[in-house]
């Protein structure tokens, strides 16, 4: 293709090549890093979660006044729970994923330390590793013999005996905390200063609340205390997927029947719970995907608008062109290769421009650096676009006829 | 003279309905686009006391043990329950409140209500003229309430409406986790945004429904929500706190004058001073004074995500307002001919230029309409999304001028580089041309 009589031509129309190239530009860098941070979003959408997902229900019941005899309330609250046709576990537990309501400690890996080594969230409750369904990769889930009453280790953390103080982590932690070492039979120390044992490592079990940022989320620890009604904690039951409504309705059915004052203030799928935790991702990416598509097309008109003005005003050219023995496929050709050359121009500068957003959201969102990959899908959109918004002007300028070159005007 | 160049304008305009069409909706949905986002933006950063505000101060002071001390780090965000009371009872400032939030167990007397939990607020007596907050029954409770512990309570007025069907029900008791509390006052229409008092219920929170004397709410075990902090032995167990090494409550005072702010930083100064040579404190001081706009800007209450929204939608309008100067640019030159006659029958470059932006600002007017009705649309869709603060998203008159100004002012913007180019048409070369 003959590029030096376009280079020529484009040179006589400095301001508006400009701006096309402007254009192109700015939308490629906008599209690029749009793009990089939809699939950011899509990346943290899909964290795992450690836990059965799709087989867990939260039931969370209120006693309004003091509950009398909590800890027998709570026995046969479990039991009538265990009934339900299709259970096939239960547990109270303290806090559940994806809930953003946490209770969290600071650890340290020595007494004297005067600075915590970090903060991770606690989990209570019995059998909440095995009804959660986290996956064990080492050592052991808790005995049924190390459960200690959460009042008693929470009035007076000194009566918890030496054989509870034991303590299963997720590897994330274990990872964190002693990089390359097996954390098995290791002791670490709560705010408070009391020593746990590590017996047993889950391969992950996400935190309640993700305030201290996602590469903290697998900081989770489990206590082995034994949960009574009341102190905010929930029924988890474990099911299969097609069962979870029935087993709410009959959960919900089983409490009130063993005592109807209460009030049931959560009930819930956690794949509801989790859809709701990332609510503002959801929503964050359909609307970068909006903002896409809208500039894509505006870009695109543009390009219409422009290449339509251009054939116009060229239509004596053209003719004389077409007189003169170019063919319509060469006339084409020249709006098409016009139109790839100004793009190309276009997305080079796109390219440097979305670099420099790309750092300045790095400085202000915590966003990592965008990997070269995603250049490509830019440039490739507009050239894309490009060619499409100039087909229809470029066309219509091929059919000039060649008898144009005679008139005046 | 200016109606003229807007009769001459509707004409051009009409002449080429497609390219007209394509610069209205470029216009339109960049003005759309970025009044949606700055609309959020600026119904999220708006000040939750208008007037007040800046009389408005949020302490504090520094009492955590050692471990984790960092010289020159942020102190606790909250108070403990022997610091909370020491200031409260100190007055030195105007006014002062301590509170903290919680969520309650309604017992409707009547048969056809089942029980249902709300969210209360246990506070004390000064929070009430403090904030501003209006009554339309009854009035708040007393300092001296505070003291007695006496089991009284000021509702809501959607609470009112619920329980008493919007009647005077002062007077009357509500059951709150089976106890009578006797109402004093109802409250008439009052939602601050941000939630700025207890930023831990939700940034964008509503507001409660029950407010309790912190003293009686106590007495009565009512359950907290929000954040504990605790540090040393202590384990953040509920029914211990007054004694514990937690921050569960937050203080809020008034201070007046300037003056009076420098003076209670001081006082804080001693305050922590003396809580150290006592042995309660073991860290030096360190106290910040905050009023409320400071603290929401330390606190950085404006969601991430809505501030990125805003940039996006700022370089989108920048695209399309690049596109709308290059179809503008097409539009004048094609008119190069119009224009040499026009010029070489005497009318002077300057009225040329005027004519084209005339033509220009009536795009941008048109744009301005088209993307008010996008921003509306588009606030619709940010009402639907769940987010707590998506409900307050509307559209204000400042925010509708603001639409209108960045309309006009973008196309007048768009349409001066190509006005500029048109009018130094040469006319005799037109002419000729021709």
């Amino acid at each position: 293709m003959q590029i030096l009589p376009i280079l020529s031509t484009l040179r006589r129309h400095k301001v508006t090549a400009v701006l096309i190239v402007l254009e192109i530009a700015l939308t490629c860098a906008i599209v690029c890093n749009a793009v990089f941070l939809i699939s950011q979003r899509l990346q943290r959408m899909d964290m795992p979660s450690g836990v059965a997902m799709h087989e867990l229900v939260q039931v969370q019941v209120s006693t309004i006044g003091s509950q009398p005899d909590a800890r027998a309330r709570t026995q046969e609250d479990l039991a009538a729970l265990r009934r339900i046709p299709g259970v096939q576990a239960v547990t109270l537990a303290s806090q559940v994923p994806f809930t953003n309501s946490s209770s969290n400690t600071s650890i340290e890996l020595a007494p004297t330390q005067t600075q915590p080594t970090l903060n991770a969230t606690l989990y209570f409750g019995e059998n909440v590793p095995q009804t959660f369904g986290t996956r064990l990769v080492a050592g052991r889930y808790f005995n049924a013999d190390e459960y200690v009453d959460f009042e008693i280790a929470n009035n007076n953390p000194k009566a918890i005996p030496q054989s509870s103080l034991v303590v299963i982590i997720t590897r994330a932690l274990g990872q964190r905390l002693w990089p390359g070492e097996n954390p098995l039979g290791k002791t670490i120390y709560l705010g408070d200063l009391t020593p746990l044992r590590v017996v047993g490592v889950v391969a992950g079990l996400i935190r309640p609340s993700l305030f201290w940022g996602d590469n903290t989320a697998q900081w989770s620890l489990i206590l082995p205390l034994r949960m009574t009604v009341g102190q905010g904690a929930s029924y988890v039951l474990r099911t299969a997927p097609q069962d979870r409504q029935r087993v709410i309705k009959a959960a919900i059915a089983a409490l009130k029947k063993l005592d109807p004052k209460r009030v049931i203030t959560e009930k819930r799928t956690l794949d509801d719970v989790r859809a709701e935790f990332f609510q503002g991702d959801r929503a964050m990416t359909s609307l970068l995907f909006g903002v896409i598509v809208a500039l894509l097309l505006v870009t695109g008109l543009g390009i219409v608008g422009l290449a339509s003005f251009w054939v116009a005003q060229r239509r004596r050219t053209i003719g004389v062109r077409r007189a003169l023995g170019a063919t319509r496929a060469d006339i084409l050709h020249y709006f098409q290769t016009e139109n790839f050359l100004l793009a190309t121009i276009g997305i080079v500068l796109g390219m440097l421009l979305a670099y420099g957003i790309n750092l300045l959201l790095m400085l202000h969102y915590e966003l990592p650096r965008m990997p070269w990959m995603y250049f490509p899908v830019g440039a490739l959109a507009l050239w894309l676009i490009g060619q499409l918004a100039v087909l229809g002007p470029a066309l219509r300028a091929s059919h000039v006829p060649p008898v144009v070159a005679t008139r005046t005007v | 003279m200016f109606a003229y160049y807007l009769d001459l304008a509707l004409h051009s305009l009409k002449r080429n309905p497609v390219l007209t069409a394509l610069m209205v909706l470029a216009i339109a949905l960049g003005i759309g686009a970025s009044m949606t986002t700055l609309t959020v933006l600026h119904v999220l950063s708006g000040d939750p006391l208008p007037g007040r505000s800046a009389h408005i101060y949020y302490p504090q002071i520094d009492p955590a043990d050692m471990n984790g001390y960092q010289p020159g780090g942020e102190p606790a965000d909250q108070f403990t329950w022997i610091d909370g009371m020491n200031l409260l009872h100190a007055q030195r400032a105007d006014r002062q409140a301590l509170m903290t939030g919680g969520s309650v167990p309604i017992q409707p007397t009547q048969a056809n209500l089942d029980p249902f939990y709300t969210d209360a607020r246990y506070t004390t007596a000064d929070f009430f003229p403090m904030f501003g907050v209006p009554f339309e029954y009854g009035s708040a409770w007393t300092a001296a309430d505070d003291e007695h512990r006496t089991r009284v309570a000021v509702i809501s007025r959607k609470l009112n409406d619920k329980l008493f069907g919007g009647h005077d029900s002062v007077g009357q008791t509500i059951r709150v986790n089976d106890a009578d509390l006797r109402i004093v006052g109802v409250l008439d229409a009052w939602r601050p945004n941000p939630h700025f008092y207890d930023l831990y219920q939700g940034t964008y929170a509503e507001q409660e429904d029950v407010f309790v004397p912190l003293t009686a709410s106590r007495d009565l075990k009512l359950a907290l929500n929000g954040s504990t902090d605790c540090w040393g032995k202590s384990t953040g167990n509920q029914r211990m706190l007054e004694q514990a090494s937690c921050t569960w409550l937050q203080f809020w005072v008034q201070l007046d004058t300037p003056a009076q702010a420098v003076a209670y930083k001081q006082f804080l100064v001693h305050y922590s001073q003396e809580q150290k040579a006592l042995g309660r404190f073991q860290r030096p001081p360190n106290v910040r004074l905050r009023d409320v706009m400071q603290w929401l800007a330390f606190k950085k209450v404006v969601p991430g995500d809505v501030r990125l929204q805003t940039w996006l939608a700022f370089g989108f309008l920048l695209v399309c307002l690049v596109n709308t100067v290059g179809l503008m640019l097409a539009k004048f030159l094609r008119r190069s001919g119009e224009i040499g006659v026009r010029r070489a029958l005497g009318a002077a470059r300057r009225a040329v230029f005027e004519q084209l932006l005339v033509e220009a600002a009536l795009v941008g007017t048109a744009g301005g309409i088209g993307g008010l009705l996008l921003a509306l649309l588009g606030l619709w869709l940010v009402r639907l999304q769940p987010a707590d603060y998506a409900k307050l998203a509307h559209l204000d008159p400042m925010m509708l001028g603001v639409t209108f100004a960045l309309a006009i002012g973008a196309a007048l913007l768009a349409g001066l580089l190509p006005a500029w180019r048109a009018c130094r048409v040469a006319p005799a070369l037109q002419l000729k041309g021709n």
